[in-house]
C-alpha cells in the first residue's frame, strides 16, 4: 500500500463529513427518521399514502444540491470511468442488494453506526470488505 | 405546508452538498478510497468519522425519546437479528459499488449535476429495487407481508 498524498484532502473530507453528520442528525432529530438513501428511495416505488411527499422532497434536496453549489462556486470534479454496461450491472446490483441488506452507505454507515447498532456494524463491515475485495479484483487481478 | 416537508428537503440539499464538499461524489474518488493496494486515498475514512462524530450526538440525544423535535413519530428500526438477508444483502452491495463507485446517495448527487452515467446507474438502481419488490411480493403472496424496512 502506498498512500497517494496528493489526493488526500482531510479538510474538505472532514468538513463534508460533518455536513453529511448534520444532515443525519437533523433528520432524527426532525423528522424521527433515518436518513438512509436507499430506504427513501426505494418507498417511492411502492407508494402509501401520506408516505410520499416527504421522500419526494428529500430527494428534489440531493437532485437540487449541485445546483445550489454552482451558486457559490464551481462544482467539485466527479469523475465516473465505469463505462454504461458496467453502470447498468453495478446499479442493478446495488439496487437489489441495499433493499435486502436494509440499508446503503447512509442508513447502515452513518446512521446505524452513529446509533451503534449492531446490524449496521455488521453490514457497513461487510459492504466495506466486499468493496475493497471488489477493487482489488478488478484493478489488480483482472487487469493484471 | 408541515414543518416537516421543508426539514426533508433541507435535509436532501444539506447531504447532498456534503457528499459534494467531502468527494464522495465523485466515483473515482471513492474507487481510489477502496483500493488499498493501489494508490490509496484515506480521504473517505475522514467523511465517516466526521459524520459519525456528529451523528452519535443527535442519535444518543433522542435515545428514549417517543417523538421528534417537530412532534413527528420516531421510527428506529426495530430489527436486531443479524439475518443472512442482511448480510448477504451488504455482502452484494459493496461488489456494486466497488464496481463503478457508486452508492444511492452520491449518485443522485451525480445525476442532479447533470451526469448522464449517473442517470443509468440511478435508473438501473430503481431497477433492481423495483426487481426486489416483485420477488418479495410473489413471495409473501401467500405468506404475511414483511415489516417495511427503514
Amino acid at each position: 500500500m502506498t498512500i497517494d498524498w496528493v489526493a488526500f484532502s482531510p479538510w474538505t473530507a472532514l468538513a463534508g463529513g460533518l455536513l453529511i453528520g448534520l444532515a443525519a442528525a437533523m433528520f432524527i432529530l426532525f423528522n424521527g427518521r433515518i436518513a438512509g438513501i436507499s430506504g427513501i428511495v426505494s418507498g417511492l416505488l411502492t407508494p402509501q399514502r401520506g408516505d410520499s411527499l416527504w421522500r419526494v422532497l428529500f430527494v428534489t434536496g440531493m437532485l437540487l444540491a449541485p445546483l445550489a453549489w454552482l451558486l457559490f462556486a464551481q462544482l467539485p470534479a466527479i469523475q465516473i470511468d465505469a463505462g454504461y454496461p458496467m453502470l447498468i450491472v453495478a446499479g442493478l446490483i446495488v439496487g437489489i442488494s441495499t433493499r435486502y441488506g436494509a440499508g446503503c452507505t447512509s442508513g447502515h454507515g452513518v446512521c446505524g453506526i452513529s446509533r451503534l447498532s449492531p446490524r449496521s456494524i455488521v453490514a457497513t463491515l461487510a459492504f466495506m470488505g466486499t468493496g475493497f475485495l471488489t477493487v482489488y479484483i478488478v484493478r489488480h487481478l483482472l487487469a493484471a | 405546508m408541515k414543518t416537516h416537508f421543508i426539514t426533508a428537503f433541507i435535509t436532501g440539499l444539506v447531504f447532498g452538498l456534503g457528499l459534494l464538499l467531502s468527494g464522495m461524489a465523485n466515483p473515482d474518488k471513492v474507487l481510489s478510497f477502496l483500493d488499498l493496494a493501489g494508490d490509496w486515498d484515506p480521504s473517505l475514512a475522514l467523511v465517516m468519522l466526521g459524520a459519525i462524530a456528529v451523528g452519535v450526538i443527535a442519535f444518543t440525544f433522542i435515545k428514549g425519546r417517543s417523538q421528534s423535535l417537530l412532534g413527528e413519530p420516531l421510527r428506529l428500526p426495530s430489527k436486531t437479528t443479524l439475518d443472512s438477508r442482511l448480510i448477504t444483502g451488504s455482502l452484494g452491495f459493496g461488489v456494486g459499488w466497488g464496481l463503478a463507485g457508486f452508492c444511492p446517495g452520491p449518485a443522485l448527487v451525480a445525476l442532479g449535476a447533470g451526469e448522464a452515467k449517473a442517470a443509468v446507474f440511478v435508473a438501473a438502481m430503481l431497477a433492481g429495487m423495483g426487481l426486489f419488490e416483485l420477488i418479495e411480493r410473489r413471495k409473501t403472496a401467500t405468506e404475511k407481508p414483511a415489516p417495511h424496512p427503514n
